[in-house]
């Protein structure tokens, strides 16, 4: 795994991300700054971690999403390349248009920072195939825009192709409002691109990967990608 | 010149924000509020002199940037004098 993390200004999340890309495939990622215009030669994942990118400001990503590095980043996801987006790094890759919809305030209007339950929709893909299929993982939160809104049409279609690859869940996995804590439409927590290799989620799986914090259930993601990686180099 | 760029949500979009503002007006004893829906306004100055062209900028800047037209919609207003 050949990792490159992008940093913007004001993402908090990075040294996170780095530090469990590192402990799962044992290679020091790379930090790729925003205003640099190339990706790393021989990168073959893109992680757009959490944080509060040019402090939220318009609207969360929307500046971010603009940045040099970008155009990077978009032409290497046409090219097939992996690109994973966590919390504010989902936002960003809806202002980019690399996933539809958008992500708005939490229908409470709170900011909501605690441990979710995500039920895994599907383990066929190189960023869940760490897990099974119906899997349900404890993972963090910490968003205040994390509520998932697009039109019917494209959520009808996100469903139909099966491009749902995380939801807010109950412990058990079922679905009920009161575990769809920000009101994202369907409780979708996560979404895949058309062609399966974009990810943007809300929840952090970077900071539960670790015995000394108490869960692993993070772990899977990164292990999965590791693997994936790993057999397809 | 001088320009107005509104950005509004769409309608059916749920406001959450406009929402709470409206609950607020309420308390507040403002009678006849029926609803309220939050927006920004971009006060933008542009060196143009073409009135055409400076619409056209402040198009491109809000599809590009000010609005995000998959919840958003925008208006441009350029007031002042031509020139």
């Amino acid at each position: 795994m050949r990792a490159a993390v992008v940093v913007f200004p004001g993402i908090n999340r990075e040294r996170d991300m780095s530090r469990t890309l590192r402990l799962v495939s044992g290679r020091e990622p790379s930090m790729v700054w925003h205003a640099d215009t190339a990706l790393p030669v021989g990168t073959d994942i893109v992680v757009l971690p959490g944080g509060f990118s040019y402090g939220d400001y318009l609207r969360c990503g929307a500046i971010a999403a603009r940045a040099p590095i970008m155009d990077a980043v978009r032409e290497f996801a046409e090219k097939g390349g992996l690109v994973l987006g966590v919390c504010n790094g989902f936002q960003i890759l809806c202002e980019a248009g690399l996933l539809p919809g958008v992500l708005m305030r939490n229908t409470r209007l709170k900011f909501i920072c605690r441990d979710v339950y995500l039920r895994v929709e599907r383990s066929d893909t190189p960023f869940t195939r760490g897990y099974n299929a119906g899997q349900v993982i404890c993972v963090p939160t910490a968003h205040g825009e994390g509520n998932y809104v697009a039109d019917a049409d494209t959520i009808a279609r996100l469903e139909g192709e099966g491009r749902v690859v995380f939801r807010y869940a109950a412990p058990d996995g079922t679905r009920a409002p009161e575990w769809n804590f920000n009101g994202a439409t369907n409780a979708i927590a996560g979404i895949v691109n058309q062609r399966g290799n974009v990810l943007g989620m809300m929840p952090h799986p970077e900071n539960h990967v670790e015995t000394v914090i108490g869960r692993t259930d993070g772990r899977g993601l990164f292990q999965g990608l590791a693997e994936h990686l790993s057999s397809a180099a | 010149m001088k320009a107005q760029v509104t950005v509004t949500l769409k309608s059916g979009i749920l406001d959450p924000q406009g929402k709470a503002i409206e609950g607020a007006l309420k308390s507040l004893g403002i009678a006849g509020v029926e609803s309220v829906r939050q927006g920004k306004i971009f006060e933008i100055e542009i060196a143009d002199s073409d009135r055409a062209a400076a619409e056209a900028k402040l198009k491109e800047a809000a599809e590009k940037l000010l609005a995000n037209t998959v919840i958003e919609n925008y208006h441009v207003q350029i007031n002042g004098s031509v020139g």
